[in-house]
């Protein structure tokens, strides 16, 4: 966010962040599947300070019919702010930030559904934010595609995302409120780590060439993090004991 | 060849090599991907996932149970618990001879109303066609709906129809189950029909237990008693 000054101290000189945190650690992660009963699929998500609910519906049918394609299912999503998740009251209004936070998380959300065997109908992504801290589009979408596969969506991978940013001139992992508001870049990533591919990246800030491609490495790392984490929560509530039968 | 069964989720690397991919999986590159939490079965040349969600997809011949939604001069409308609407035409049910004029549609099917049906056509650019033309479909007059999820179904029918002989056995209910995930339990005996209900919950909830046949009917046995 362009380095303002601020007598917050980011990075001590021995490499801990102002949160207590080490240049590459995350903050807790903690991930539920399901939980939510009359929603076909859902998902809760501890990111740090960050919660979050998400519910997914569908296929269903498409309302405003003229919005369904004859051809494949439609993916929709819906990011929101609860009016007290952050310090001052927040409007619930779906404001210019929320919209386009939805469209960036369909995007990411696009390429790992198949959604072709489903013509003429819809899938409904609800993400509600409860408590944020700085990384709820990440937060959020990895949350949605736990949420999609507790639904049953055909998918080719889990959507793991992690932001990395830099803040005191050093590539760190998992950029927070405080280091996103005084830092000097953020970039949020979503990444499939089965398929190697990434589907969402945003970078606001300034980054040489050589900090991009760092920055990118360590947010990747961080994805696979978030995925093994996925993973778990999955398998903790469709197979509650072991992976083999 | 290794034919092991294992708990996958999506984006889980099954196997690699030359093998076809069939239900919910795809390939890339050669690598064989699951896309659903399930069961990976690997035989001699193919690969697939039994899926443990999702909702119901029409096939044609399924046996299923659809509720009445509405209907217009021509046809009903069916929830089948899909996401499409089951479509029944009215010559299905009055005969070649229907006339939209002087039949009530009414007069056969209400909104509410419980059938058995089967999908008589189902592609991807229209909703699924139903028929009730056939030995033990149309109309239930008796019994209980319960809803189990649509991936549990063949659980409950179990191998060779084990699960559901069993249950029938005990409790002397008469079962109806549609590949949709809607059972009908119809029973003489109040605690027949309960314990009947109860087992089918049970196999819903505990449909990833191995050895769940025998659990069954030791918990019907169990109830038999007291």
């Amino acid at each position: 966010m362009g380095g303002r000054e601020s007598t917050l101290v980011l990075l001590d000189e021995n490499g801990i962040r102002c949160d207590g945190r080490k240049i590459d650690e995350p903050r807790r992660i903690m991930i539920k599947a399901g939980g939510l009963k009359n929603a076909d699929g859902s998902a809760y998500i501890e990111f740090g300070d960050n919660k979050i609910l998400v519910g997914v519906f569908g296929p269903r049918d498409v309302h405003p019919k003229h919005m369904s394609n004859t051809d494949t299912g439609i993916l929709r999503v819906r990011y929101h702010m609860e009016p007290f998740s952050v310090g001052e009251r927040k409007n619930p209004a779906p404001s210019r930030r929320e919209i386009e936070i939805s469209k960036v998380i369909k995007e990411a959300l696009m390429p790992a559904v198949i959604l072709d065997k489903f013509p003429r109908t819809a899938v409904d992504v609800f993400i509600e934010v409860l408590q944020a801290d700085g990384g709820t589009r990440c937060a959020a979408l990895s949350a949605a595609s736990v949420a999609l596969a507790d639904a049953g969506i055909p998918m080719r991978d889990l959507v793991a995302a992690c932001a990395a940013g830099k803040a005191a001139d050093t590539i760190i992992l998992d950029v927070n409120n405080e280091e996103d508001q005084a830092g000097q870049a953020d970039m949020p990533i979503g990444y499939m780590p089965s398929l190697e591919k990434i589907t969402l990246l945003q970078l606001d800030g300034v980054l040489s060439p050589e900090e991009f491609k760092k920055c990118v490495n360590v947010g990747v790392d961080g994805c696979k993090i978030v995925y093994d984490l996925q993973k778990k929560a999955l398998n903790e509530k469709y197979f509650q004991n072991g992976r083999d039968q | 060849m290794e034919n092991k069964r294992k708990y996958v989720i999506p984006g889980d690397v099954i196997t690699t090599g030359p093998f076809r991919p069939e239900q919910n999986v795809v390939l890339e590159g050669n690598k064989i991907i699951s896309t659903t939490i399930g069961i990976s079965e690997i035989y001699d040349d193919s690969v697939r996932v039994i899926s443990l969600t999702g909702k119901y997809i029409p096939k044609i011949n399924d046996l299923i149970i659809g509720k009445v939604i509405s209907h217009s001069s021509l046809s009903w409308e069916l929830d089948i618990n899909s996401c499409y609407v089951g479509f029944l035409p009215a010559q299905d049910v009055f005969g070649r001879d229907f006339s939209a004029h002087a039949d009530e549609l009414t007069s056969k099917l209400k909104t509410g109303d419980l059938v058995a049906a089967r999908i008589a056509n189902s592609d991807r650019t229209r909703d699924p066609l139903i028929t009730i033309a056939d030995r033990d479909l149309g109309k239930i007059d008796s019994g209980d709906l319960v809803e189990i999820s649509p991936s549990k179904v063949p659980r409950l029918i179990g191998k060779k129809g084990t699960m559901i002989q069993a249950i029938e056995n005990a409790t002397n209910a008469e079962i109806t189950i549609g590949q949709n995930g809607w059972v009908v339990v119809s029973c003489e005996s109040p605690e027949g029909l309960l314990k009947a209900k109860k087992a089918i919950k049970m196999v819903n909830e505990q449909a990833h237990v191995a050895n769940l046949t025998d659990q069954v009917k030791e918990m019907l046995e169990i109830k038999g008693e007291s």
